[in-house]
């Protein structure tokens, strides 16, 4: 691995979405109009959205960069790209990191955006304030990145990889806690959070939203979606493969 | 160098489950020459060119490519490889993907920018550099994918269906670009299913279902077999194995 080779493809991964100047929007703006939207349908309930919204802020990118890398990825493979690159001399790594660093700083962006429109503007208080949100944020970015680098693999078509979508992440976003506390869910689906990332993202901005001071429970969190990721990180390079059967 | 082959295929075999798309081939490739692969699309020609490049694996047999096993890491920086896509990328400038691809090439960062200019040149593409891929005409695109494989100029060159798509004035271009790098010592290996594109290589390999029906020169073809062209060649081979 070369640190000139990743960063090259990170760069590259930019231009493009420099070129897209709709996807950035839809990237970088959505997120800030759905929570306003949620904002108002809780009109009168500030407190229920108070506690939902910072929760909201671990998920969006998780979501928009699962979609995002996996439909990329799959049009790497799909225009023949990949395949050219896997006769260069390069390292897997160069490539799946070059991804995971354009990801991660798009949202960033992405987050310190949102953040700015829900402690802003919309006034929720996060107690642990901007700083843990905006790395919350983008360490579940960098999970989102690296699921979907991994799916992209099991897609033949930019169809399919959008149905990893409701496929993949419905089943999370339902039991993360987001919508009940997870203790009062049935056992089976309790032990299907526990073992799923989104939930530890999720707990990670509730840790946020209620503490002054960094927990050890928020570094637990995040070393949890941390792993998560660099584990589903090596499974997507193992998915790339220099030599076909 | 004292390489006495660019390429040295011995009984390579590839199976897709049942299907044979690879079958015993043997082939002893010369350096420095233009050397077409040609047959009928399904023949078996794209395959045998993704296990030179090392992105296939063989069912069976070995392939030596500049002197060393294909697919061996060393090879990576001493051979270029065009897909029969485009691959190149269609929402980045021609700039920008040649000097993408220049870096992940291993070109120096401070030689990535005159490489992109004599990329640019050779194409003719100078007046194209900073438009989108996805504006370009078919032809052009091609020309993109042709110049990416051009980089560094490397030892061994794989065209999978170089010129499809490109006009008579281009093509013309393309292979005087050809001629010269082969004469500097380029080994140019190029795919087709156009029987008037065989008559300009050094050497022809004619493959049907997964064999090589005959190998050699086209005149030396067209002497073997009795016949005026390569096409004429071809289908007395396929009806002599029928």
């Amino acid at each position: 691995m070369t640190l000139r080779k990743t960063f090259a493809t990170a760069l590259r991964v930019l231009e493009q979405l420099s070129h897209d100047p709709r996807t950035l929007v839809m990237v970088l703006i959505v997120p800030s109009i759905l929570l306003i939207i949620l904002r108002y349908v809780y009109d009168g309930e500030q407190l229920v959205f108070d506690s939902i919204a910072p929760m909201i802020l671990g998920i969006f990118p998780l979501i928009m960069m699962f979609i995002i890398t996996s439909i990329a990825t799959l049009r790497e493979r799909t225009i023949g790209t990949l395949d050219r690159l896997m006769t260069f001399p390069l390292s897997k790594l160069d490539f799946i990191f070059g991804y995971a660093i354009a990801f991660a700083l798009l949202a960033l962006l992405q987050a310190v955006i949102a953040s700015t429109v829900v402690l802003g503007l919309l006034g929720v208080t996060v107690l642990g304030g901007t700083l843990p949100v905006l790395i919350s944020a983008v360490v579940a970015a960098l999970l989102g990145t690296s699921l979907g680098l991994f799916m992209s693999a099991f897609a033949t078509s930019e169809f399919q990889a959008v149905q990893f979508m409701p496929a993949f992440v419905f089943p999370q976003l339902l039991t993360c806690g987001l919508f009940i506390a997870r203790d009062h869910m049935a056992t089976v689906l309790q032990w299907f959070a526990n073992v799923m990332p989104l939930t530890y993202s999720v707990d990670a901005m509730k840790q946020v939203t209620l503490h002054a001071t960094w927990t050890s429970t928020l570094t637990k969190d995040l070393l949890i979606v941390i792993m998560y990721g660099a584990v589903v990180l090596i499974l997507a390079g193992l998915t790339i493969r220099r030599q076909e059967r | 160098m004292g390489m006495t082959h660019a390429v040295k295929v011995e009984e390579a075999t590839v199976l897709f489950e049942d299907f044979k798309a690879l079958d015993g081939v043997n082939l002893e490739l010369p350096v420095g020459k233009i050397i077409g692969f040609i047959g009928p699309s399904g023949a078996g020609k794209t395959t045998l060119i993704r296990a030179v490049v090392g992105r296939q694996r063989l069912s069976r047999g070995a392939i030596t490519v500049l002197g060393v096993p294909a697919g061996t890491a060393e090879l990576r920086s001493r051979l270029s490889y065009m897909t029969q896509e485009n691959s190149v990328y269609p929402d980045l400038t021609v700039r920008q993907n040649l000097r993408y691809f220049s870096t992940m090439f291993g070109v120096p960062r401070a030689k990535v920018a005159d490489e992109v200019s004599r990329l640019l040149a050779v194409m003719t593409m100078q007046s194209q550099a900073d438009q989108l891929v996805r504006s370009l005409s078919g032809g052009q695109k091609q020309r993109v994918s042709l110049a990416v494989a051009l980089i560094s100029e490397p030892e061994l060159m794989v065209l999978d269906e170089p010129t499809v798509g490109l006009d008579p004035v281009l093509r013309e271009q393309i292979w005087a670009i050809f001629r010269k790098l082969a004469a500097n010592g380029t080994s140019i290996i190029i795919t087709s299913h156009v029987m008037d594109e065989a008559e300009r290589c050094d050497d022809l390999v004619l493959i049907r279902d997964g064999k090589v029906l005959a190998h050699g020169s086209p005149s030396g073809l067209c002497e073997q077999t009795g016949t005026k062209t390569v096409e004429q060649s071809f289908l007395q081979l396929v009806g002599a194995q029928a």
